[in-house]
């Protein structure tokens, strides 16, 4: 079947036993706070090793978003021992591959590398955690591609300049709302001294989670990480405020012209997550709501309304729960041609109408179980994804452990948990729909010049 | 999810690499029972297997029909034997099957991820056999199928960067085979017709055509059955023709589009090299050190690094059966395209003209032998290899071999090789953006 881009479908549990010997992890914990996650993977020779700190967008206020990512992208930019430029030379001469990503609610580093390297990884990054050199001539040419990314992501990409305006409209006063590369004036105003200070602040031992994968055994990758993170001094972190969102009180509703090819729909409902749910259940019977929607090409949305129906010619539901702060449960889609995107809100709407009226079938809410259970299995063919599961787990706030319950929680979800979190929280009063109307893309004429950039994550 | 190496994964997904560490990886092969060439790799670790067939029926074979390739392939999963697509949908997902089918420039494919629980398997591959052999192409799904796909190559035009990618390969390939985007042009999807897909099926999705790899937790008699059991009943058929070479262009050429964007993009290459090019461990390595290695690569340096003028800048070499592009690409504000441009191929020029250094080459041989383990990391990534090994006839022990063949790269190789193909004086390059259009692409 063709697809079009869509929101990364979800997951899947179930009805049958599958045989694969649980991952093991190891936690261990250095007396200046630093936290370490390994877990084994003896099928190849290979270890991918990430540092996860506690900072990200939405530690951000007003006026300095785009803090967290620009920082991230000075980190290689050299320190006291290394200049700019040696980190990565330093990797790739291990023949390791390395980037680094910044979310809402993270900022974490990687390498890949044949596991016998794994301590070119840890002296760099220890490194790096403490000894930063935020070189001012370094930071005007980073500053300036920080901008060309913002360009490529957001400004040049009618889609991503919906999610962005979506955010800010969806959230009023929570840090969410606004985008993880920063607002465009926040980001040309970014300086040496911001970055600096930031760093000072959050880039400490006892602010981040060192996690392994791969061929490894955990008692020595604990003790190469003593030697060399060990010697690093914790720092007194700065209280995180709860800046938690006001309740919405009625639909929002927003247009963003701009010049495109097609329209396109985004709805959102604020929902819990994991993290400071009041009733554990509720986050994984959304799970399974948004995999009754969305679970693949026999899930309701695919099947009545791009093939049934025939409205959509593409559409997704998504929700992730493993974030710091209640977040968005996402709908979108994108209508054939010939109907309007009023026509497909309506048909999206009697959609989720439906999950509230009627219990789910049993017979679905199996398919959707198999495909969680499936998925778990195919994961771990990932060692990459198998670490950034720990690592997201644990930075948001919620213990590793929770990545190993999920197939369980989920497993036990009822229909009527389903119907129940339907009725509570996908309701009008929750939901923010975003409309994209094109404009007509005009043949040569010059474009404005810097405009605004987008959520999500970002990577160097 | 990194999207500086996902702009980069374009490049590497057929550069096929190889190790000592694994201890070589042996490739099993043999001819299934209705003539179908059949490879074979066992694992270990998960139970999981990884099963890909792959038909000589890229949008090289569309013809004039442009996007047929792309259809057909998209079409086959929404009816087959007496199943329409919900029912399949239920049945692959029913079990935690994953099963997708695409095209590239030289191949159509299915691909099949499904646990090795033989009461799963089976379902799963019962499924995929029907999709492959006694696919319906009913016209309602047909119809469904070609609006939507209508509607992404509409998307297509909202988008710079892709864009300049169509405009890229029309310019490079002219009237061959390779010049029209994979998933065809809007005036040429609007004509095809239900039989136009029935037809291009029957011509292709052939025995005589096909291969299957197996990669997974299952036993040789086991991936034996595997294979003859989905290709069951397929027509034995017959090898297509083989595409035509692919012509140099005789002299540069630039083409600018006008887009109302912040930013333009920019690609600047030529057609060059085959895969099993005998050039190609030559022009691999030295592309490593010029445009294929992330930000320690010397464009990415110049643009990048020393001058903060794009977020990704890169070079890469793509072979296909014919000779596939040699592409450099970036995108930067307009303003500074044109100074962009000029040092992307004055990097270029001073590359082709000095070769690289001792110190350039030493590093970069470090890091594809030092990185080999992380190629056949995943199930996932072991398939993919033995796929392309299988598809472009590469031999069995490739792997094997790889990292002493990449030893065994001199300067003076990579120098002969780049000046033998890449001659700057013939660059073809595309700039979609902002600006004065002097000529629109088509």
């Amino acid at each position: 079947m063709l697809t079009l881009r869509r929101l990364g479908c979800l997951m899947l549990a179930a009805p049958f036993a599958v045989q694969a010997a649980p991952p093991k992890v190891s936690e261990f914990k250095l007396d200046n706070g630093l936290k370490i996650l390994v877990q084994e993977d003896h099928r190849a020779p290979v270890a991918v090793s990430q540092v996860w700190y506690k900072v990200g967008a939405s530690y951000e206020h007003d006026g300095i978003t785009g803090l967290s990512h620009m920082l991230e992208h000075m980190m290689f930019k050299g320190t006291e021992k290394h200049p700019p430029g040696e980190f990565s030379r330093i990797i790739s001469a291990n023949g390791g591959s390395e980037n680094a990503f910044t979310g809402q609610d993270y900022t974490a580093y990687f390498q890949t590398l044949e596991k016998s390297r794994l301590k070119v990884s840890f002296e760099l990054e220890a490194d790096r955690m403490r000894n930063l050199k935020i070189l001012p001539a370094e930071f005007d040419k980073e500053h300036q591609v920080v901008l060309e990314e913002r360009r490529l992501r957001t400004d040049d990409q009618p889609r991503a300049k919906l999610a962005e305006q979506f955010d800010a409209l969806a959230y009023s006063n929570g840090p969410y709302k606004n985008p993880v590369i920063g607002w465009p004036d926040d980001v040309a105003g970014l300086t040496v001294a911001d970055l600096t200070e930031w760093y000072r602040q959050w880039y400490a031992p006892n602010n981040a989670t060192l996690v392994v994968v791969g061929d490894v055994d955990p008692q020595e990758v604990y003790q190469l990480a003593r030697k060399f993170f060990g010697p690093l001094k914790p720092s007194v972190l700065p209280p995180v405020k709860p800046r938690s969102e006001i309740e919405q009180l009625g639909i929002r509703r927003m247009i963003v012209r701009v010049p495109a090819k097609l329209p396109y729909l985004a709805m959102g409902y604020k929902v819990p997550v994991l993290k400071g749910a009041a009733e554990e259940w509720e986050p994984y019977a959304l799970e399974v709501a948004a995999g009754i929607l969305d679970g693949g090409n026999s899930a309701r949305l695919e099947s009545r309304l791009v093939r049934g129906q025939q409205i959509a010619a593409a559409v997704g539901a998504g929700y992730d729960l493993y974030s710091r702060l209640p977040s968005l449960f996402m709908i979108e889609g994108t209508p054939v041609q010939g109907k309007t995107l009023q026509f497909l809100e309506k048909a999206l709407l009697a959609e989720v109408r439906k999950i509230q009226d009627e219990p789910v079938a049993q017979e679905e809410l199996d398919r959707v179980k198999a495909q969680v259970l499936a998925s778990k299995v195919y994961e771990r063919d990932s060692i990459f994804y198998q670490a950034m599961q720990l690592g997201t787990a644990e930075t948001v706030g919620l213990s590793w452990k929770t990545v190993e319950e999920y197939v369980d929680k989920v497993n036990a979800v009822t229909p009527e948990q389903i119907q129940k979190v339907a009725r509570k929280y996908l309701v009008e009063d929750y939901l923010s729909v975003g409309y994209l109307e094109p404009l007509p893309i005009p043949e040569g004429t010059v474009a404005p010049e810097d405009r605004a950039p987008q959520g999500g994550q970002h990577v160097r | 999810m990194s999207a500086k190496s996902l702009m980069r994964i374009f490049g590497l997904a057929l550069l096929l690499a190889a190790s000592q560490v694994l201890a070589g990886p042996k490739i099993q092969h043999w001819t299934g029972a209705n003539g179908s060439r059949v490879y074979f790799l066992p694992t270990e670790g998960l139970p999981l297997v990884d099963v890909r067939v792959v038909f000589d029926a890229g949008s090289a074979r569309d013809g004039q029909q442009f996007g047929v390739a792309t259809l057909t392939a998209g079409v086959l999963d929404t009816g087959a034997g007496s199943w329409n697509a919900d029912a399949i949908a239920q049945r692959l997902e029913g079990v935690g099957a994953r099963l997708s089918t695409g095209v590239s420039r030289d191949s159509a494919f299915l691909t099949l991820r499904s646990l090795t629980e033989p009461k799963l398997l089976d379902v799963a591959l019962s499924t995929a056999h029907e999709i492959l052999v006694n696919p319906t192409f009913n016209p309602a799904d047909f119809e469904r199928e070609k609006k939507n796909l209508l509607v992404g190559l509409k998307q297509r035009e909202e988008s710079p960067a892709d864009l300049a990618g169509i405009a890229f390969f029309r310019t490079m390939y002219g009237d061959h085979p390779y010049a029209h985007p994979k998933d065809g042009d809007i005036d040429t999807v609007e004509k095809l017709t239900r039989d136009d897909l029935e037809r291009f099926y029957r011509q292709y999705y052939v025995a005589a055509n096909a291969l299957v790899v197996i990669v997974g937790d299952v036993d040789r008699a086991k991936a034996q059955s595997i294979a003859d059991g989905l290709l069951a009943g397929m027509a034995a058929g017959g090898a297509p023709p083989a595409i035509p070479e692919v012509p140099q262009p005789a002299s540069a050429n630039s083409v600018k589009k006008a887009f109302p964007s912040a930013q333009t993009h920019i690609y600047s290459g030529l057609p060059g090299m085959k895969t099993g090019d005998p050039d190609y461990f030559p022009l691999y390595v030295g592309n490593h050190i010029l445009g294929g290695s992330g930000l320690v690569s010397k464009i990415s340096d110049e643009v990048r690094e020393k001058r903060g003028l794009s977020y990704s800048a890169y070079s890469y070499f793509y072979p296909y059966r014919q000779l596939g592009p040699f592409m450099m690409g970036l995108q930067t504000k307009n303003e500074t395209a044109a100074e962009a441009l000029k040092v992307l191929q004055k990097t270029l020029g001073d590359f082709i003209a000095k070769g690289p250094t001792d110190k350039e080459l030493t590093a970069s041989k470090q890091n594809i032998t030092g990185g080999f383990p992380m190629r056949l990391d995943s199930n996932q990534k072991l398939a993919e290899q033995v796929a392309s090994i299988a598809f472009y006839g590469l031999p069995l022990d490739y792997l094997d071999t790889f990292v002493q063949k990449v030893e065994a790269v001199t300067t003076a190789d990579i120098q002969r090789a780049f000046k033998a193909r890449i001659d700057p004086a013939r660059l073809q390059t595309v700039m979609v953006g902002a600006g004065d259009a002097d000529k629109p692409a088509r």
